[in-house]
């Protein structure tokens, strides 16, 4: 029984590094669009990718070092990747973030 | 000037805003034994109202919460200063705090710490300056040439 708790534990932390080395790959070629994008809209969706893959970044940093401390890290990061994204989106469309008066 | 449809922003908006200031409420009163606090707290309160602020302007969102930003930076410095200075009533040094338990009606007993109060004044503070910066950068496109020039250039 002991026997089998260490190789469950041994394969989440296998499982757990080869998903680190991918996530890395994939920011590295997000990190390519970002420079080389054509048009600023592509760097937009680039740079949203690449906060999407930081979220998986850090939890699978928990995941590591075995500690339940770094799930509002996880939280906080994608609310601030939205309202990031948002408003690079609306600076593109309108040219002003808050505008005072909508219609 | 043409006329963008926000439906499904303002929608989001109006749901997210809610789980922004809960969570923002959860990371003040859970700094006092894991991360948070009452900095976190007042930047995600302010991100909140700003996104409130991007997706129905200015305006609406002066009407719905007719707060002056700037009157929340001395409310909160005087929370904080007021809490060192309450110890010197019981004859300890400046800001010692202290700890007790308490038993309350529905959450049974708790441990209630006066540096939590410290925090809170820290929370307003930082909730005031975050806000006055953002909304006075935004309030700086009175004379509506350069607001109007950068408008036109992401039309074309």
């Amino acid at each position: 029984m002991n026997n089998l708790l260490d190789i469950t534990e041994k394969l989440v932390n296998i499982s757990a590094i080869i998903c680190t080395i991918g996530i890395s790959i994939s920011l590295l070629l997000l990190l390519i669009r970002v420079m080389v994008g054509p048009s600023n809209a592509d760097r937009a969706v680039a740079l949203d990718g690449i906060g999407i893959n930081l979220m998986g970044i850090a939890a699978l940093l928990s995941v590591i070092i075995v500690t339940t401390k770094l799930n509002d890290v996880v939280l906080l990061i994608g609310i601030l990747l939205f309202i990031g994204t948002l408003a690079i989106a609306k600076y593109l469309e309108k040219g002003v973030i808050i505008d005072r008066d909508v219609d | 000037m043409f006329k963008p449809n926000d439906l499904i922003l303002r929608t989001t908006t109006s749901l997210i805003a809610f789980i922004l200031l809960g969570f923002a409420v959860y990371l003040l009163l859970a700094g006092h034994n894991s991360p948070g606090g009452g900095f976190v707290g007042g930047l995600m309160t302010a991100s909140a109202i700003v996104l409130m602020n991007m997706a129905y302007g200015m305006e609406t969102v002066n009407k719905i919460l007719p707060i002056n930003y700037r009157t929340l930076i001395p409310i909160g410095l005087l929370i904080a200063v007021a809490t060192g200075i309450g110890s010197f009533v019981f004859d300890v040094p400046f800001l010692s705090h202290t700890f007790g338990h308490f038993t309350l009606p529905i959450f049974g007993e708790v441990e209630l710490a006066t540096a939590m109060l410290f925090d809170l004044g820290v929370y307003v503070t930082v909730l005031g300056v975050t806000m006055t910066i953002i909304l006075t950068i935004a309030n700086d496109q009175e004379d509506g040439l350069e607001g109007n020039e950068i408008g036109e250039d992401s039309d074309s």
